[in-house]
C-alpha cells in the first residue's frame, strides 16, 4: 500500500528524502546500490500461457505472460520470427494510473522493456523461422502491473526475461501447406539475456531501484540494459527533465554492472529449477 | 517505394565513412529561423537529407483545461513524421515511437525554460519531420530550441543535440540512415552547453562502458559545434530584420537578398 493518491508530494516529504540521502540513508534503509528483495514466482499461468512469471520488487509487482503463436513473417524479415513486448499500467496497480488508452509513461515502459529484449538480441530471431516467407513463430510477451511502488521498468524486465526463459511451446511443421504439431516441445532460442537497471538521480545522489517516494522527487532516472558480457545494449534517460553530468552517467553504469550478475543468476536459477 | 541500398561497408580502409565523412564529421547542417509566418516562433533544419520543421506557439491558454499545471507552464511537444518521410509509407496515426520521442524531446528542452514564470499556460512545440534520414530526434531538438528562441520565450541557453553511433567497431558522430540501420548502435544525446550536462540520453545497440563514455564525450564535442551553428542561425535571422524593424519577413528577405547580391557583384566588378 502506498500513501499517494495524486502526483503531488509535499515539501516535507521531499526534504525528508533529500535529508536522508545527504546522511547516506534511504527511506527504506537500503544502501544506494542495493535492490529491494526480488521474488520471482515461476509459471503462475502454467495452464494457458507458454511461459509466465510474477515478479515482486518490494511492494512493486508485475505479472508477465508469453504466448507463442504461428503466423506470417514481416515482409522485410522473411526468415525471422516475430517478437513483441507490451506493457500495461493498469488502474488496479495504483491510484495514479487511470483507465483509458495508454499514456506516455505506459508507452515508455513498454518501449523500454521491448528495447531491452530486442537490442540485446535476447532471442535468435532466425531460429524462430519455420518456413522462410511463409510461417514463423510469433512470440508475444505482455506485462501487467499489479502493484506500483516505483521502478516498474526493472520489475517488468526481470519478469519478461524470466517468462521467456521458462517458455515451452509445441513444435510446428509445415506439411503440404498445413500446420502440423510434431508433438515435440521446444524452448525459446535465448542467446543473450539483458537485464534492465534503473538508477534515480536525486540532487547529487544516485540510488538504484527507486521506490515511489524516491521516484516522485527524482530529477531524472537512467535505465540501462546490461547483457551477459557486461555490454550496455540499451539506455534511456527519463522520469523527469533534470540534466545529468557525464560523471554521474559513468557512476550509474558502474552501479548497473555491480547488480547485473546477481539478478541474472536469480532469474536463471528460479526458472530452471521451479520447485 | 523509394529504393534502399545497403552499402557494402560503412567504413573504408582510409577510415572514411561510406558518404566520405570523417568519423567525427557532421553531415552538412543548415538551420534557418523564422521560416513559418503564423507561428510565434519557428525554425527549420536540414541535416544531410533529414529535413524538419519546428513551430512554437505560446505561452498561451491551455486546452484541454485538465492538463493545467498550477505552478508552471505545460511544455507540450508533438513530434510527428510525415507519411512520405520514410521509404515505406508511414501509417498516419501517431505511433508509440512518435509519442515516446515527443516525451524525450520535451525532457531535453525543459531544463532551459523558465516554465515557473507562466503558471497554467502551455508552450506548444510542434515538430514535423518532412524527410527522415537518420538522427531525426536530435535534429528536431536543434530546430525546436531555435523555434523557442524565435518565439521570444526566455531561455537559459539553446539545446544542441547529436547522435553518436558505432560502425564496424568504430565510434562515429551524426548517424545517417544507413549507419543507423546497418551500424552497431546509436547514442542520441543533447546537452546544456553551459555545463555539459546531458538532457537527452538514449542508447541502443551494444557498447562497453568505456565505449559509451568516449561516445558521449564525442557527442558533447559535436554539440558544442552545433551550438555555434545554432547561435549563428539565430543571429542571422535577427540581424537581417534589424534595419527596418518591420515584421513583414518576405519583403525583408527579398530586399536583403537583393542587397547582398548587388554588393557581391559590385565587389567582383571592382576587383576586375
Amino acid at each position: 500500500m502506498t500513501d499517494f493518491s495524486s502526483e503531488i508530494i509535499s515539501h516535507i516529504d521531499r526534504g525528508f528524502v533529500a535529508d536522508l540521502l545527504s546522511k547516506g540513508e534511504r527511506v527504506d534503509g537500503r544502501a544506494f546500490g542495493e535492490y529491494r528483495e526480488i521474488i520471482i514466482e515461476p509459471n503462475p499461468v502454467a495452464a494457458k500461457a507458454e511461459g509466465s512469471a510474477i515478479v515482486r520488487l518490494g511492494d512493486t509487482s508485475v505479472v508477465a505472460g508469453v504466448k507463442v503463436l504461428t503466423g506470417p513473417p514481416y515482409p522485410d524479415t522473411p526468415d525471422e520470427g516475430v517478437i513483441m513486448i507490451a506493457a500495461e499500467m493498469a488502474p488496479m496497480a495504483s491510484p495514479l494510473f487511470e483507465l483509458g488508452p495508454p499514456k506516455e509513461p505506459a508507452i515508455e515502459l513498454a518501449r523500454i522493456v521491448d528495447r531491452g529484449v530486442r537490442e540485446s538480441k535476447t532471442m535468435d530471431a532466425k531460429a524462430l523461422c519455420i518456413k522462410p516467407g511463409k510461417l514463423v513463430y510469433m512470440v508475444f510477451a505482455d506485462v501487467y502491473t499489479l502493484e506500483y511502488d516505483g521502478n516498474l521498468i526493472d520489475a517488468s524486465s526481470i519478469a519478461v526475461n524470466a517468462a521467456l526463459l521458462g517458455t515451452k511451446f509445441p513444435e510446428i511443421k509445415l506439411e503440404d501447406g498445413e500446420e502440423v504439431a510434431t508433438g515435440k516441445e521446444l524452448t525459446l532460442p535465448l542467446q543473450n539475456m539483458a537485464i534492465e537497471h534503473t538508477v534515480a538521480k536525486i540532487g547529487n545522489h544516485l540510488v538504484i531501484d527507486p521506490v515511489l517516494k524516491e521516484a516522485m522527487v527524482m530529477d531524472c532516472r537512467l535505465t540501462m540494459a546490461v547483457d551477459k558480457n557486461d555490454n550496455f545494449t540499451a539506455m534511456q534517460k527519463g522520469g523527469g527533465a533534470g540534466p545529468i553530468s557525464l560523471e554521474m552517467v559513468d557512476q550509474a553504469m558502474g552501479m548497473a554492472l555491480d547488480s547485473s550478475k546477481e539478478i541474472r543468476e536469480l532469474i536463471t536459477s528460479t526458472m530452471k529449477n521451479p520447485e | 517505394m523509394s529504393p534502399e541500398v545497403k552499402p557494402d561497408s560503412l567504413l573504408n580502409a582510409e577510415g572514411l565513412r561510406f558518404d566520405g565523412r570523417r568519423i567525427d564529421e557532421l553531415r552538412p547542417v543548415q538551420m534557418e529561423v523564422g521560416v513559418l509566418k503564423t507561428a510565434d516562433g519557428s525554425a527549420s533544419i536540414r541535416q544531410g537529407k533529414t529535413y524538419i520543421l519546428a513551430a512554437v506557439y505560446g505561452p498561451r491558454e491551455l486546452h484541454p483545461r485538465h492538463l493545467t499545471l498550477n505552478d508552471r507552464a505545460f511544455l507540450r511537444v508533438v513530434y510527428r513524421m510525415a507519411t512520405f518521410s520514410v521509404p515505406d509509407r508511414k501509417r498516419p496515426a501517431p505511433s508509440r515511437r512518435e509519442r515516446e520521442i515527443s516525451m524525450v524531446i520535451a525532457n531535453a528542452l525543459q531544463p532551459v525554460l523558465f516554465l515557473e514564470q507562466y503558471p497554467k499556460a502551455v508552450i506548444d512545440v510542434f515538430i514535423q519531420v518532412i524527410q527522415a534520414d537518420g538522427g531525426t530526434r536530435c535534429a528536431a531538438i536543434n530546430a525546436a530550441s531555435l523555434a523557442l528562441a524565435d518565439a521570444g520565450i526566455p531561455m537559459r541557453s539553446l539545446v544542441p543535440s547529436v547522435a553518436v553511433g558505432k560502425a564496424e567497431g568504430t565510434l562515429i558522430v551524426d548517424l545517417g540512415d544507413e549507419e543507423d540501420k546497418y551500424g552497431e548502435g546509436d547514442v542520441p544525446l543533447a546537452i546544456l552547453p553551459g555545463t555539459n550536462e546531458l538532457t537527452l540520453l538514449q542508447q541502443d545497440g551494444s557498447f562497453t562502458r568505456e565505449e559509451l563514455m568516449e561516445a558521449m564525450q564525442m557527442g558533447i564535442n559535436a554539440c558544442k559545434y552545433l551550438h555555434e551553428l545554432q547561435k549563428d542561425a539565430l543571429k542571422r535571422s535577427y540581424s537581417k530584420k534589424a534595419p527596418e524593424g518591420e515584421d513583414d519577413d518576405d519583403e525583408m528577405d527579398d530586399y536583403d537578398d537583393d542587397l547582398e547580391t548587388d554588393l557581391g557583384e559590385a565587389d567582383i566588378m571592382e576587383d576586375e
